[in-house]
Formats: structure tokens, C-alpha cells, sequence
């Protein structure tokens, strides 16, 4: 697979000494939609504002299409269309003028043909003449989509693109992503909310503290670290785990009715077996089992407290 | 070079500026007005001539002047301090745009508006005074020359400012007073020698005197020094201009 786009050890620090980015190596594909998935801080916003020129880089290399970003920034910045994270439109123009500038600005003619289609898939024909501050939250969000659709871009870039959207529109966001990737358009998405990174990403990247810390295809990310858990549900309630289970590190439930035991689903030995003869030989009653698949929030969750733990390691 | 770019930005500014056309041409030319009945008529029957040009016509360029620096550095400013502002910048700097091709888009339009104005105040003024104008190509250089480098000093302030309170600034505190001890109202040498040496350094006096010249063929300073004043303000607005989005002052962070 060819990279459209590559990073090679980005680094930033702002002016106030703030390390934001420390050492990012990424490659993103032709045709797949990359979602950057992080807690607050963690560096995304700085990460896509470097690739698309806002943000001066203190180290590293990137190029876009093959075009270094600096050197040949204006052939790297006609293949980029951005969303940012914060609503920011200028209030008193036309939605319709606002569209065609963006166009403008990226040297193209104008197009009328073209900005009726995305207007149209985004739902705004019909407010095409109203000025930007007649309109909603979730509506501005979609002009700016708009304003980065409008030049044609090879790969958009959406900074939280469903923060603060609805259900429906965030569903409907969702398949005009999909919709673009069908165009053949490559999309690097950023999200607090794994689901959506489930719902969406073809890969999967994992970002803390200006550190990249996993980037991965989603379906082997779920197969590789998907933990699963077995759930006892016991007849009468237990007091303590009974000492010949204590090398399966039961959990003991708040109200001493459950027992969860906490399985490699791909292991060739799950334990399960052994520890259901031991369950017996204990003079346990089950009222009940069931497992659970842990989800990407759980992987995502250790991922970055594993991070975390490394970091204050590597501080010590 | 991207000359589409240049062209919508222009476009977009003057946009902005036709939405708001009333605010934009009446207080100008009401100000023109209150300047004429206030210097021309009342102080104006006293004085007669300067330098035997009526006293009304004598202060027309000034007045002139006085809203085309105005005029060009306040919408500059304003023009670039708003997209900052409110954060739509983000779309100037990831597009496939040079420094050159925003400034010459913003700074253009800013000019342009500043350049229509004047010449509103131009015409209002025929209303008053009779006009002659002596060396029209002159006077349409210094026009363009003029609105053009403040347009590009109203671009730096609004880079520059932080706030609104910063942007309104140098206009009130700076521009204003230089053009009224630059001579606006009255010739140089009217004032007591001491004076007449602290005027030497302030820069828009050789600007309204070479625009004066323009008019009437008499000036303060001698026009080539106007003009070689003008080139060298010019040529250092460029440079700060080039310097600041080489390092991204103020808006890269
Ligand atoms: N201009 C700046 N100057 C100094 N520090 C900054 C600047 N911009 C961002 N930072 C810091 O860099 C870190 C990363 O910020 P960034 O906006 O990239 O995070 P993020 O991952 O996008 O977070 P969120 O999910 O909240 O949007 C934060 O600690 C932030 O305070
Ligand atoms: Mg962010």
C-alpha cells in the first residue's frame, strides 16, 4: 500500500516549552479512513494542524501526495481539505459565499455544479442563502465540512467532526464519511468516542501525551487484545473466595453473588475447563455464566494507562 | 502564483465592505462637511489665502489625506485582525496560498475601499471650493502610493493586535495626530521655526505636501523627497510584512 501521507519523527514544542508532539512516525494509506482516538490534550488537534500548515513543526518530516509540506507546500496543501475542531465561521456572510470562497482560496474556478452537490449532501441547499449565524450548531458544523469539500481534496481531514451532534446527524455524518471513502477521498478523523472509531476506522491509532502509542487495523486490534471475561452468577453468596481458586484471580463482586474470571480468548489454554472443576470441587453452586468480549474502550483504556505507566518509568 | 486566491479574497473583503456601503460612505463625507463649515468657512474667512491658494482648496488635500490613512489603515487592520479573530484564519493558512497572494488579496480591497472613499471626499469637496488639479497623474500616484502602503501598515497592526482596544490604537494615537501636525490644515511655514524642525520627522507631512503639490504646484519639502518618503515606507512595510510570515509571528503557533 502507498502512503499518501507520511510522518516521520514530528515533533512540537510550543513557545510557552509545552511538548506536544514527541517523535510522531505515521503513515496513512490510499483509500482508508485513520481515526486518531485520545483523551483531551493528547495531541491530535496539534497533530493534524501540522500536517495542514497550522502549526510550525519543531522537528520531523512530512509529506503529503510525495510533496514535502514545507518545500512544496502549495502541491501538499491543494490535496488537504480540513475540518476544525472548533466551529469557526465568519457570522455575517451567505452560506453559499462562504462555500465558494473556500473554493477560491484553493485556486479553483468557480463551480456551481460542484458546491450544489456538496451543499446538497450535507443537507444546507436550502439555507444556502441564510448567513452563517441563522444557523445551528450542527449546521455550521456541516458548512464547514462543506467549505473543505468544496476544493475536492484526495484526504480530508476532520477534526471531532460529531462532537456536539446528534444522534441522527452523527449516524448521517457517519455515511457521508463513507460515502467519501466510496469517492475515494482518504479521511483521518479524530474522536473521543470509541464507538465511532469502531464504527468507522479502517486503522485505529492510539495517541497520549504527544506520543503515538499503537497504530493498528481495527479488526486485528479487537482480535489481538480483546480480553474476554467470564461472569459467575452463584446461588447463595460468597464471603471469600475459597483458597483453591486463587490461581485464577477471581474478582468477588460488592454483592458477593458474582465471580468474574478474566480469559485470553485466543490463548490455546483458557483455563475454563480446569476452572469449572475447581468451581465444583470447592462445593460452589452456579446460578448462572456468561462472557463478555472487552471492547475497544477497554483496550484503549489500558493501552493508555499502560502509556502512562511507561512514561512515569522512563521519567524515574 | 495563485491568482484565483487573490481574486476571491478581494472579492470576499469587498463583499463585506458593500453589505456595510451606508456606514462606510456617510460618516466619511459627513466628517468632510463638519471639516469644511468648521476650517474652511469659520477660521477660513479669517486666513483668505496660504500661500495664494483660497484657504478652502488649500485644505482639501489634507483633508483628503487625512481619511485615505485613516481609511486604509483601519480597514487593513480590521480586515485581517477579524478572520484572527474569530478563527476562520485556519483557512488562509492550510490553503495553497503564499504570503503574497493574502497580502496582496487583503491589502488590495483594503486600499481600494480607502481609494473609493477619497475620491467621494474629492467630489464632495468640488461642492465647496473650485478645484484645480495640476499634475493629475501626480496626484492619482500619491493616492494609490499613499492607500497602499498604509493599507499594508494596517495589515501589520492587525497581525499585530490582541484586541480591539490595540487595533483602534495606532489610528487614533498615532495617525491622526501626525496628520494634523503634518500640515493638513495649514502650511509649514506658518509655524515658529522651532517647530518647523520637529515637523521635519514626521513622516506624513512629506506625503500631504507632495499630494498638495499635486493640486497646486506649491509644497512644504520638495516632491522628489515625497515621493523617495512614500518608496522607502513602502519598502519597509514589505519587509515586516515578508518577516512576519517567514516566522509565523502572531499567527503560527
Ligand atoms: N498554542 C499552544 N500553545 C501552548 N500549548 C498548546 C497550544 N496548543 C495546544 N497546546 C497544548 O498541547 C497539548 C495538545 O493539545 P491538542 O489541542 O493537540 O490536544 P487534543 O488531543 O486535540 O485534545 P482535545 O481532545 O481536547 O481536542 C495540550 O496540552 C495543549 O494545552
Ligand atoms: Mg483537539
Amino acid at each position: 500500500m502507498t502512503a499518501i501521507i507520511s510522518i516521520k519523527g514530528l515533533e512540537k514544542t510550543y513557545a510557552d516549552g509545552f511538548e506536544a508532539l514527541k517523535g510522531v512516525d505515521l503513515d496513512i494509506h490510499e483509500g482508508e479512513i485513520l481515526a486518531l482516538l485520545g483523551p483531551n490534550g493528547a495531541g491530535k488537534t496539534t497533530l493534524i494542524s501540522t500536517v495542514c500548515g497550522l502549526v510550525t513543526p519543531s522537528a520531523g518530516q512530512i509529506s503529503v501526495g510525495g510533496h514535502d509540506i514545507a518545500s512544496e507546500f502549495r502541491a501538499a496543501r491543494s490535496l488537504i481539505g480540513l475540518v476544525p475542531q472548533e466551529i469557526t465561521i465568519e457570522p455575517f456572510e451567505k452560506v453559499i459565499n462562504t462555500v465558494r470562497f473556500s473554493r477560491g482560496l484553493f485556486g479553483k474556478r468557480r463551480d456551481d455544479a460542484h458546491i450544489e452537490k456538496v451543499l446538497r449532501s450535507l443537507s444546507l441547499w436550502e439555507k444556502r442563502n441564510n448567513r452563517n449565524q441563522e444557523l445551528s450548531g450542527g449546521m455550521k458544523r456541516r458548512v464547514l465540512i462543506a467549505k473543505a469539500l468544496s476544493h475536492e481534496p484526495r484526504v480530508l481531514f476532520l477534526d471531532e467532526p460529531t462532537a456536539g451532534v446528534d444522534v441522527t446527524l452523527r449516524r448521517e455524518m457517519w455515511e457521508l464519511v463513507r460515502q467519501l471513502r466510496a469517492d475515494g477521498v482518504i479521511i483521518i478523523l479524530t474522536t473521543h468516542y470509541i464507538e465511532e472509531a469502531e464504527e468507522m476506522a479502517d486503522r485505529i491509532g492510539v495517541i497520549d501525551h504527544g506520543r503515538l502509542l499503537l497504530v493498528e487495523e481495527k479488526q486485528k486490534l479487537l482480535h489481538q487484545l480483546g480480553r474476554k471475561e467470564l461472569l459467575l452468577e452463584l446461588a447463595e453468596p460468597l464471603d471469600e473466595v475459597p483458597g483453591s481458586l486463587a490461581e485464577y484471580d477471581l474478582e468477588l463482586s460488592d454483592d458477593r453473588l458474582h465471580l468474574t474470571y478474566e480469559f485470553d480468548a485466543h490463548a490455546e489454554r483458557t483455563g475454563m475447563t480446569r476452572l469449572m472443576g475447581a468451581i465444583s470441587e470447592a462445593g460452589l453452586s452456579l446460578k448462572d455464566l456468561s462472557t463478555r468480549q472487552s471492547s475497544l474502550e477497554d483496550v484503549f483504556l489500558k493501552l493508555v494507562q499502560d502509556g502512562r505507566a511507561t512514561a512515569e518509568e522512563g521519567a524515574e | 502564483m495563485n491568482w484565483q486566491a487573490i481574486f476571491s479574497i478581494y472579492r470576499y473583503e469587498m463583499n463585506r465592505t458593500f453589505r456595510t456601503i451606508a456606514q462606510s460612505i456617510v460618516s466619511p463625507v459627513l466628517s468632510t462637511v463638519l471639516y469644511f463649515v468648521v476650517f474652511g468657512s469659520a477660521i477660513g474667512q479669517r486666513i483668505d489665502t496660504v500661500e495664494g491658494i483660497d484657504y478652502g482648496a488649500f485644505i482639501v488635500p489634507g483633508l483628503v489625506m487625512l481619511t485615505l490613512l485613516q481609511q486604509s489603515v483601519t480597514n487593513a487592520s480590521f480586515g485581517i485582525y477579524f478572520p484572527k479573530f474569530i478563527g476562520t484564519i485556519y483557512e488562509l493558512l492550510s490553503a495553497p496560498l503564499s504570503f503574497i497572494e493574502i497580502v496582496i488579496g487583503y491589502v488590495g480591497a483594503a486600499a481600494s475601499k480607502a481609494l473609493m472613499i477619497a475620491a467621494i471626499i474629492l467630489i464632495t469637496s468640488t461642492f465647496f471650493v473650485d478645484l484645480q488639479i495640476a499634475h493629475p497623474f501626480w496626484m492619482l500616484a500619491f493616492l494609490v502610493l499613499t492607500a497602499v502602503s498604509f493599507a499594508l501598515l494596517g495589515f501589520i497592526i492587525g497581525i499585530w493586535a490582541g484586541n480591539f482596544e490595540q487595533l483602534q490604537l495606532i489610528p487614533l494615537l498615532v495617525i491622526t495626530p501626525l496628520v494634523f501636525l503634518g500640515g493638513a490644515f495649514y502650511s509649514v511655514s506658518m509655524l515658529p521655526p522651532g517647530w518647523q524642525t520637529v515637523t521635519q520627522f514626521n513622516p506624513v507631512l512629506y506625503l500631504i505636501s507632495g499630494f498638495r503639490w499635486s493640486f497646486f504646484g506649491v509644497a512644504d519639502v520638495p516632491v522628489g523627497i515625497s515621493i523617495a518618503a512614500i518608496c522607502v515606507f513602502l519598502a519597509i512595510c514589505i519587509a515586516v510584512i515578508w518577516a512576519i510570515f517567514r516566522t509565523g509571528w502572531r499567527i503560527k503557533p
